[in-house]
């Protein structure tokens, strides 16, 4: 176990009784009326979707950032999450928001169709430079047909709804949606720690990776498979929530050894910790109406890639 | 246990080159800049697949071999020396057992030993000196206790007496059964001390053979395209370079480093 685990597990711990309290309306549960409902039913599924959001996000951001061998990388460089957002909005673009589970099945079909476009494109040759191009493209190639879809909205609210579906939110979240992500999630985790060897080589360089027996294309099938489950399950349940997976891996890397794998499972509870708080203090800013989880990390993140950015240029000069 | 090339074929670097390596030498590929010296070294660790010939490990081709296998039989290290994450050298070195998939930490502490970091082991990578650097990345194929060790200008980075040291390491591990590989481009350091040079130009074996012989005044003169004669007693010989030849000996200007 590395050495920040053990203190993100308090900081977790201490964090969800916290979070299940907090909102608009505080509960108090000796007090509220219906607390145990509200709890059981409306807060708690809540948390753990965060809980399983943050995780896979902060864990594909850790295992992005291994693989491409740069600080700046991003789950988002793969294209899975705008294949997923793709998927999404086809279904409210289609008038199936009103099914609860349509609207995650188009955005895991989509989040699919970008793996499997990744691997088809990139995964015969295993080089990352082809990898990350491809990836590019697609999300491109997707972020593109989501405007089109906007634009040629049926009606003024689909338009509303997809747009402010791709903001990203966990509100009125149900079990539902737990079910669905949490064990996507936690295979698409899986699949990262067991790509975490051949990432530790890649600390070196790929020939040298390469002659301590790291297999290219097994180590992009793993990877494809880890990021496109953990972000492609995220958006479908959650919409695009972005910068987690950017930041976090930045945030524990002191406090590991530095190696990738090392890196993953910090990243995924720091992950966790970071989607839960930003969601809990979504819920308790007075604001007319709850600000978008999407909208809040984007608010913490870009200034904070900002500061990455110039540090990064400091070492340089 | 040899390490064989038959009719190594690359596109625009290496031309049917044959060698078979034994075990218990070490053997120094030497050339100018852009004869396929990193190109024959990144064949022979298999990570390079011919476009034409083989090259097999005890009879077995490296292509087909298990990568674990191939990483657990034969370690190589590159020219350039990127270490992406700024690990301690302790964790660097310890990656060299990643093809056994154990900690190894005896090996990882023998290899720390034989290139003297023990003092710089918990230090990172990033506030190394260069000859520093270059011996943490040595150590880390040393940890690895690869039958064959295949480095890519293991020296250019080291001061004197750190290249003695280490040369004398690689002496032992050949003495031991392994076999070592080694790009050099300093052609005094093959002469005194390989037990085998082979000369490339142009992606074709000029020479192979003991060093006196492959490294002839007549070879670094036809191969290198300078005026040179070698002085000094035998295991202890300097070049003298007298001057450029105005000769076309030299490789293809064009390429780039091999």
């Amino acid at each position: 176990m590395t050495r920040p685990v053990p203190l993100l597990l308090v900081l977790v711990a201490l964090a969800v009784p916290l979070s299940l309290l907090a909102g608009r309306v505080w509960i108090d549960p000796a007090s509220t009326p219906n607390a145990a409902v509200i709890l059981a039913e409306l807060r708690l599924p809540r948390t753990v979707l965060a809980l399983v959001i943050g995780a896979g996000l902060g864990a594909s951001g850790a295992a992005m950032q291994g693989y491409l061998r740069n600080p700046l990388a991003d789950p988002g460089l793969f294209g899975i999450a705008p294949g997923a957002a793709l998927g999404a909005v086809a279904s409210l673009w289609l008038g199936y928001a009103a099914s609860p589970i349509l609207l995650p099945l188009f955005a895991l079909l989509g989040a699919a169709g970008a793996m499997a476009l990744l691997a088809a494109i990139a995964g015969r040759t295993g080089g990352i430079a082809l990898f990350t191009l491809a990836g590019m493209m697609i999300a491109s190639l997707a972020g593109a047909l989501t405007s089109l879809a906007i634009s040629l909205a049926p009606n003024a609210f689909a338009m509303s709804e997809i747009v402010t579906w791709l903001m990203g939110a966990l509100t009125d979240r149900s079990w539902a949606d737990v079910w669905l992500a949490a064990p996507l999630t936690m295979a698409g985790i899986a699949c990262l720690f067991v790509a975490g060897r051949d990432l530790d080589a890649l600390v070196l360089g790929d020939a040298a990776a390469r002659s301590l027996g790291m297999e290219p294309r097994r180590l992009q099938t793993w990877l494809i498979a880890g990021v496109g489950l953990t972000v492609g399950s995220g958006v479908a349940v959650a919409g695009i929530v972005g910068f987690v997976g950017l930041i976090v891996p930045h945030l524990v890397r002191p406090f590991t050894d530095r190696s990738p794998s090392q890196l993953l499972l910090p990243s995924a509870l720091a992950g966790a910790l970071l989607v839960l708080v930003a969601d809990s203090a979504c819920r308790v800013l007075p604001l007319v109406t709850e600000l978008r989880l999407g909208i809040a990390l984007s608010l913490i993140g870009a200034p904070f890639f900002l500061w990455l950015l110039l540090r990064m240029r400091r070492g340089l000069a | 246990m040899t390490l064989a090339a038959r009719d190594l074929t690359l596109r625009g670097r290496l031309a049917n080159v044959s060698a078979t390596l034994e075990p218990g030498r070490i053997t120094a590929i030497c050339g100018p800049n852009g004869a396929g010296k990193s190109s024959l070294l990144q064949c022979l660790a298999g990570l390079l697949a011919p476009d034409c010939g083989s090259v097999t490990l005890d009879g077995c081709d490296l292509v087909g071999l298990h990568p674990q296998r191939r990483a657990q039989a034969i370690g190589y290290l590159p020219q350039d020396g990127a270490v992406a994450w700024d690990l301690a050298v302790r964790r660097l070195v310890a990656l060299g057992r990643l093809p056994h998939r154990d900690r190894g930490e005896a090996h990882v502490a023998a290899a720390l030993a034989a290139l003297d970091l023990d003092a710089l082991a918990d230090r990172p990578v990033s506030r190394l000196s260069g000859g520093e650097r270059a011996r943490a990345l040595l150590a880390r194929v040393l940890a690895g206790s690869p039958r064959w060790i295949l480095a890519d200008e293991p020296l250019a980075a080291l001061d004197l007496a750190h290249q003695l040291r280490l040369l004398a390491y690689l002496r032992g591990a050949a003495e031991s059964g392994r076999g070592v590989v080694l790009v050099l481009h300093d052609l005094a350091l093959a002469m005194n001390h390989a037990d085998r040079v082979i000369v490339l130009e142009s992606g074709r074996k000029m020479t192979d053979g003991i060093p006196d012989d492959a490294l002839s005044d007549a070879i670094v003169t036809r191969v290198w395209g300078i005026g040179a004669r070698w002085l000094g007693e035998p295991g202890a010989r300097a070049l003298v370079a007298d001057q450029a030849l105005p000769v076309a000996a030299g490789p293809d200007a064009s390429r780039g480093s091999s």
